[in-house]
């Protein structure tokens, strides 16, 4: 009888101690659907360049003009803005809602101390990174854009994983090892985005989902 | 019966219990935070958080946060030791 109120004692400290220093209601889930999101929007991303590729090429017969050249280009960039802008907000709305939905069925409240530190951890390093890559733009390093991006997503990812599940560590590890390949292959940053960003976004988030939410 | 004399009675209580786990993990946490975890009313959280004050296992620290009293919560390293005790106490107790 007394030994079954210790029992409690036990496991309201564990579970206190866990859910005030780390947010669990990350969904698996939603690490999954945002990493096939990644992976089509690289292939949309990869027929729009090759659509460029060729088109410049055969305007070499058709007209030699600058302007039809900086016009096509500028079109190639603001189409991958759009595809990047798209895969990133649908990832994010997909896991503010699965993600609220999870939290809801465990009691936990979604905008709380521990999510809030989590956020914070998660997106100072990214925007620093984000802000580095327009630096890079700027003196015309574009061939280190990819490889930044996944290194610093990476250290995003295992700088906030001390406040929420930890394969969150391994998913950042495996990050900015890629990125640090990639630095190696520059003109093949697509196929590492959709590897680091894509493939292994859907490994974690299997991992985790098949692990904590089945 | 030493086993027993380890379980604190300080601590024999779920919003104390909560109260300390919290702290062993964040370096301070304030009332609102405390409030949310734990699920306690005002009254019942302060009334708590008084008498782990007077056993000098917590610190409290009244301040402001541009015009809002804001009260926040630290272990102190008495409380930290004490709450360790508890727990191995429990687990022995479990372990039996």
């Amino acid at each position: 009888m007394e030994s079954n109120k210790y029992l409690d004692d036990i496991s309201e400290i564990k579970n206190m101690m866990s859910r005030s220093s780390r947010f669990m209601s990350l969904s698996g889930l939603s690490g999954i659907l945002a990493g096939i999101y990644a992976i089509i929007g690289a292939f949309i991303a990869k027929l729009n360049i090759g659509n460029y590729i060729l088109s410049s090429n055969s305007s070499e017969f058709l007209s030699k003009t600058e302007f039809n050249q900086v016009y096509r280009f500028s079109d190639l960039a603001v189409n991958l803005l759009v595809i990047a802008l798209s895969v990133i907000i649908a990832a994010v709305v997909t896991g503010v809602i699965l993600t609220y939905n999870k939290a809801k069925k465990s009691g936990e409240k979604m905008w709380d101390v521990s999510s809030k530190r989590l956020l914070i951890n998660f997106v100072v390093p990214l925007i620093i990174g984000g802000l580095f890559c327009l630096i890079l733009m700027q003196y015309g390093i574009a061939g280190l854009v990819a490889p930044t991006t996944l290194i610093f997503y990476g250290l995003a990812c295992v700088n906030a994983s001390k406040y929420t599940l930890g394969k969150v560590r391994y998913l950042g590890y495996t990050n900015i090892i890629i990125g640090l390949v990639a630095t190696q292959f520059i003109g093949y940053g697509l196929y590492f985005w959709a590897l680091g960003f894509g493939v292994f976004h859907i490994f974690y988030g299997a991992l985790m989902y098949f692990k904590d939410e089945k | 019966m030493s086993l027993i004399d380890n379980i604190n009675k300080a601590f024999d209580h779920r919003i104390r219990l909560g109260i300390m786990s919290i702290l062993m993990v964040n370096d301070h946490a304030d009332f609102k935070m405390l409030k949310e975890m734990l699920g306690a009313t005002d009254g019942n959280l302060a009334s708590h958080t008084k008498g782990l004050e007077k056993t000098a296992y917590i610190k409290v620290e009244k301040q402001f946060i541009g015009k809002k009293p804001n009260t926040r919560y630290s272990a102190t390293a008495l409380g930290k030791m004490e709450f360790k005790k508890h727990i191995n106490a429990l687990e022995k107790l479990i372990g039996k």
